[in-house]
């Protein structure tokens, strides 16, 4: 039984350790929507994985109140809270001693669902993450390497459908090829899953490429928080419009989509391009000697694009 | 060697007669060490007291210490136990604390993030993992005692002692070396059969 997903609300939230000369999470205000796949920005030490951790309540804040959905994180239990969480960490953290069943079966078993309904999730999982159930159920976490062993991390966090995930630089400690893989896969069960999603990375590609709303920390504090478009078009400040790199039209490119910036069908084309792709992919068949491209939706003539298109996107 | 193919069921009972000892001295050993290295592991606070009463301990002669348990509990078994369980301390108690506090990071936060209990966390993960680096200490532990204990010559705790005791006595070099080598052979067994376990653990929990 699916449960809605919640919301997490941030008021005034501050978080300052033990013995620290300032505050890892400086009164931040801000409320990500239900369902949302939304990204923590920054350096490391911008207090963007505190701020993730106040939601499990791994951090606790000094000042301010963490909502879940419409209630006080602090006034739960907060191992009845964590259950309801999914949590993924960059060092993945699966358990040495257990089966990648046992692993993904952690949160499950300790809500005490029935052993039938437990083996029927492991399998459902396994396949979401792109592993083959009968080759994976019965390895042991050091038979995997370091791309499936964050598969099975993301497994174990969703297993028992919680309302909200939290990813902690998930893909910072595999290499890049398996990196974008990773995402794309993310990416995809993100809209599969019934689950508000909060990840931090400060990997701006990674942002940019997973994010509905991006969140940009400095020094404990939010920059700016808008989506991944409107953060390279209109930065708040010259922090935020260096760290994106905002003046990379490239990297806009890749937020647009072919579909959103094509006309209408009109005189010849001489390649094809899928409406989903974006203005970077189309970019990339002009410099490769295409002048006109015919832009397809559902397999059907539904627009066309040239350079010019482009540039007009480029400064809508 | 005479004596010994002439014992050879003498030398047997004294050979079981020593794994009891050690075995007891072993058992009373770890209810006192294994909740006492828990709390040093946990409360940096709690660790140098209970690493400094545990490190007097083990300063003082064996022998010594023997002599101090007979006074109060007589000859016989359990000044002996005592004695092996006292002694143990040292080694157990730091054993148990460094096995916790070897546990990766990692797999804390994600036990902990995943919605365990303190209680569940220790139970499923901390102790599964703290086992190899425990089972070290009670290998070195259990060849000490096994060693320890012979002194139960001295005080009528039967054992190998016994042989070692009035064999040196006795000046009859035979009988002494019917209790040195079993007891010998008996420390070199325990070490292997404890490194296999330990290496057989350390396998399973490899990352």
């Amino acid at each position: 039984m699916p449960q809605p997903s919640s919301s997490v609300r941030f008021d005034g939230v501050t978080v300052r350790y033990a013995g620290a000369d300032r505050n890892a999470v400086d009164g931040v205000s801000l409320e990500i929507p239900s369902g949302a796949f939304t990204v923590l920005l920054g350096p490391s030490g911008c207090g963007k994985s505190t701020l993730l951790r106040t939601v499990n309540r791994l951090a606790v804040p000094v000042k301010g109140t963490v909502y879940v959905g419409d209630t006080d994180a602090a006034a739960l239990d907060p191992i009845e809270l964590r259950r309801n969480i999914g949590y993924v960490i960059q060092a993945v953290g699966l358990f040495p001693h257990m089966t990648v069943a046992q692993n993904i079966s952690v949160v499950p078993s300790l809500l005490r669902w029935d052993r039938a309904r437990i083996a029927a999730r492991i399998d459902e999982l396994l396949e979401l993450v792109s592993l083959d159930p009968s080759r994976y159920r019965g390895r042991y976490p050091r038979e995997l390497s370091g791309g499936e062993q964050q598969r099975v991390g993301v497994a174990r966090a969703i297993a028992a459908e919680p309302q909200v995930l939290l990813m902690d630089e998930p893909f910072g400690a595999v290499d890049a090829i398996v990196r974008a893989s990773l995402q794309d896969e993310v990416h995809r069960i993100a809209r599969r899953l019934n689950a508000t999603i909060v990840f931090v990375t400060h990997d701006v590609d990674e942002a940019l490429r997973l994010a509905d709303r991006i969140v940009v920390m400095r020094d404990g504090k939010v920059e700016q928080y808008d989506t991944p478009l409107r953060i390279l078009t209109s930065p708040a400040n010259a922090y935020v419009a260096q760290l994106l790199d905002t003046g990379d039209t490239i990297r806009r490119l890749g937020l647009l989509r072919v579909q959103d910036a094509m006309r209408s069908v009109d005189g010849t084309v001489d390649a094809y391009i899928d409406g989903a792709r974006s203005l970077r992919e189309a970019l990339n068949a002009f410099l490769n000697g295409a002048r006109v491209l015919g832009v397809q939706k559902s397999g059907e003539l539904a627009g066309i694009l040239d350079f010019d298109d482009v540039r007009r996107a480029l400064r809508a | 060697m005479t004596y010994l193919s002439h014992h050879v069921p003498q030398t047997a009972q004294l050979l079981l007669q020593h794994i009891e000892l050690v075995a007891a001295g072993l058992a009373l050993a770890l209810i006192v060490a294994l909740p006492l290295g828990f709390f040093a592991a946990r409360k940096a606070a709690l660790a140098t007291p209970i690493f400094g009463s545990a490190g007097v301990i083990y300063t003082i002669p064996s022998l010594a210490l023997l002599a101090l348990a007979v006074k109060y509990l007589g000859l016989g078994f359990w000044p002996l136990v005592l004695v092996l369980a006292a002694y143990a301390q040292f080694i157990l108690i730091r054993a148990a604390a460094t096995a916790l506090q070897s546990v990766p990071a990692a797999q804390l936060d994600a036990a902990t993030g995943l919605g365990m209990s303190p209680t569940q966390r220790l139970l499923r993960i901390e102790i599964p993992l703290a086992m190899p680096v425990f089972l070290g200490g009670l290998r070195l532990a259990t060849v000490a005692s096994i060693a320890i204990a012979t002194l139960g010559g001295y005080v009528g705790a039967g054992g190998l002692g016994d042989d070692i005791f009035f064999g040196l006595q006795r000046q009859y070099l035979d009988q002494t070396l019917a209790g040195s080598i079993p007891a010998a052979l008996l420390a070199i067994a325990a070490d292997a059969l404890l490194r296999l376990m330990e290496r057989a653990y350390a396998r399973r929990i490899t990352a």
